[in-house]
């Protein structure tokens, strides 16, 4: 079978469903009714019509010629997801599920968020359809990505802080699973990553597939062959299982993930779960997981919002197994200075999650050499991180509070 | 040991039900906590649920999560656990059931946390967040040891799900009353009385309800239909307020809904 007919619910001995009986019937529906859309030429057409005319697809490629200069000299092409709408990738999934939960009769949608933008994706989508929006926020995280708090509340939807735990994304889910569970008679839970029980790793990159589907023509059309690598970060694995799975076929790309490795993936603070963490089960499906001796989830870190997540996407899980793709781990500190280097060469100031990306390419283009292409999904942009970047930079003028 | 399932046709012939109680290992210390499930025991309670503490308890509310957590905080181990399990059942007669997570026994090894389990004199595991259709590796590890496993059946399961739920099952199938998680709610729903009914056209002869039973009355009211009333939040909270004293008086008063009167 090619790898990428995968279609779960278990990725070799990874995914499946670890969940309390009460959700069963629910992930029963949405399964059933993904299967049905999937083939339905009517919900493909919905969906294509939304992503030309709302979200902003197909996104450019750009090549990077002055920031490549600083890694080796090959050649580097970003796949432009943060220009969509929302600004990430996370609208490609969501614009898919949220009409999924409208043809299941759903007036509510439920959604976890860690850096927000899956959380202002959804309430943008809610916006869009009507439909009523409770997001899920570490406390931690809404501190950190205020902004996004406010787009959240601005779009109607209601923004609940989650102060248990580690206050982050994984509490956040926790949160996210109990609401579902009490209100799935007229609920969706709009999950944002490649994580949780089937169908939801399945099921959401396929929503996401469209972006390896578009760069893969996109680069074949720029410079007539196949990139060398293909590169992306990886917090719950979407917008890197959404740019590999065009080319998961295709031997001679070699596939790239770059975890967050906070402050040193040797130090306890860091999220590099492919690097440091073993298999186990976590928010329903059995995948790499950051854990102790007794299977408790330990809490990760990362200056990124986003990629502050202890467990991984299944799907990841078995293709770093099977050697088809390699998990690496990146620095806040080397993210940062990606971040700044990509903003000051080429005027682009990508988000803090894929700042990791272009930092793991800094390094693999000076191993691959100035003959090699290497392709860069840019899951987000910036904005949101500019009150981290200010602090982390020393930027913003004392005082210059805005009023 | 008397098994999970004789104690609880017992209770019914007597012409009442098994009350069912809950309350978490190492919460608020591990001392105390053995000598609350103790209490339990000698004040009515029929069959201790332990829980075993864990980071992510999607089932529960916030009065277990935040106990959970405390014990966590406190330095929790699993070994904890097994010592807690065997020191109650060696003080009293009353069954042990652990209520646990399913990564804790993953990674402690299945086979392993069986055997443990078993020497410890527990007698089973109930598993909130395992569904039988995952869970091969512990039917054979109960199946070795005999040990009980519990396993949910929602209102929401389909009759096939509840079917095999029971065949799954031993000790007895745990009913959840509510869609929703653990905490005490002043009304249980009456969708645990349907899903019973359910439970016993598909063949179940040991069905006991849990979540959001909190009160004598709702004991009563719930074993009217079903073999068993489980309480878990309300116990917890009284625990967390007013200690062992507080946790032997909250159990002998729900136990005067588990008695015929
Ligand atoms: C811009 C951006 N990239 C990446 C991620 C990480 O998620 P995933 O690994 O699912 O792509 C996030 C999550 O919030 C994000 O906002």
């Amino acid at each position: 079978m090619a790898l990428r007919d995968q279609s779960g619910p278990y990725f070799g001995e990874y995914g499946g469903r670890f969940v309390p009986e009460s959700l069963i019937a629910a992930l029963d529906e949405l399964d059933e009714a993904y299967k049905a859309a999937k083939v339905d030429p009517v919900f493909q057409a919905e969906l294509a019509h939304l992503h030309s005319t709302y979200t902003g697809r197909p996104s450019i490629i750009t090549e990077v010629p002055r920031f490549a200069e600083h890694a080796g000299g090959a050649r580097i092409i970003l796949k432009r997801e943060d220009l969509n709408h929302t600004g990430s990738h996370k609208i490609n999934n969501v614009l898919g599920q949220a009409l999924l939960a409208r043809r299941l009769g759903k007036t509510r949608l439920i959604a976890e968020t860690g850096a927000g933008q899956h959380g202002v994706a959804t309430a943008t989508a809610a916006a869009l359809f009507g439909m009523e929006c409770v997001v899920y926020m570490g406390e931690v995280d809404t501190e950190r990505q205020a902004l996004n708090v406010a787009r959240m509340r601005l779009l109607g939807a209601e923004v609940i802080p989650v102060t248990a735990g580690s206050r982050t994304l994984k509490d956040a889910i926790n949160e996210a699973l109990r609401d579902w569970v009490a209100n799935v008679e007229n609920s969706h839970y709009l999950l944002g990553t490649v994580a949780g029980p089937h169908p939801f790793p399945v099921m959401v990159r396929d929503f996401h597939k469209i972006i390896g589907e578009e760069a893969r023509q996109q680069v074949l059309d720029l410079v007539g062959r196949l990139p060398d690598a293909v590169t992306a970060c990886v917090g719950g694995g979407s917008n890197a299982i959404g740019i590999f799975h065009a080319f998961l076929d295709d031997p001679s790309v070699a596939l790239y993930g770059y975890e967050a490795a906070g402050e040193g993936a040797e130090t306890p603070r860091h999220a590099a779960t492919m690097t440091k963490g073993r298999p186990g089960v976590l928010h329903g499906a059995r995948s790499y997981l950051l854990q102790d001796d007794d299977g408790q989830t330990v809490e990760s870190h990362s200056i990124s919002a986003g990629l502050d997540y202890p467990g991984v996407g299944p799907e990841h899980a078995w293709l770093a197994d099977i050697g088809r793709a390699s998990y690496l781990p990146v620095t806040d500190d080397e993210a940062m200075s990606a971040l700044r280097l990509l903003s000051r060469t080429e005027g682009i100031i990508p988000a803090i999650e894929s700042a990791h990306a272009l930092a793991g390419t800094i390094t693999l283009g000076k191993q691959l050499g100035p003959e090699s292409i290497i392709l860069v999904n840019l899951s987000g942009r910036g904005d949101k991180d500019m009150e981290t970047a200010g602090r982390y930079f020393d930027i913003l003028d004392a005082g210059a509070e805005q009023s | 040991m008397r098994s999970v399932e004789s104690v609880i046709a017992a209770r019914k012939a007597a012409g009442g039900g098994a009350l069912v109680g809950y309350l978490p290992a190492g919460f608020p210390d591990l001392r105390t906590s053995i000598e609350a499930a103790v209490a339990l025991a000698e004040n009515g309670v029929d069959v201790i649920e332990l829980g075993l503490p864990y980071s992510d308890p999607v089932m529960d509310g916030p009065v277990i999560q935040a106990a959970t957590l405390t014990a966590l905080t406190a330095g929790f181990r699993i070994h904890h656990a097994f010592e807690a399990v065997a020191e109650i059942t060696s003080r009293v007669d009353t069954p042990v059931l652990l209520m646990t997570y399913w990564n804790p026994v993953l990674q402690f090894g299945v086979d392993r946390f069986a055997d443990e389990l078993l020497a410890a004199g527990g007698s089973g595991l109930i598993t909130p967040d395992l569904i039988p259709d995952e869970a091969h590796d512990w039917l054979a590890a109960s199946e070795r040891t005999g040990l009980d496993r519990v396993f949910l059946a929602a209102p929401s399961s389909t009759d096939a799900r509840l079917s095999q739920a029971i065949e799954k099952s031993r000790g007895f199938v745990y009913a959840v009353s509510t869609m929703g998680i653990t905490g005490a709610r002043s009304d249980v729903d009456t969708a645990a009385k349907a899903l019973v009914a359910r439970l016993r056209t598909a063949g179940a002869t040991s069905a006991c309800v849990g979540l959001g039973i909190s009160s004598a009355d709702q004991v009563r009211e719930v074993l009217q239909y079903a073999d068993g009333a489980i309480v878990g939040s309300a116990l917890v909270k009284a625990l967390a307020d007013g200690g062992v004293t507080a946790v032997a008086s909250a159990a002998s008063e729900l136990a005067t809904g588990s008695t015929l009167s």
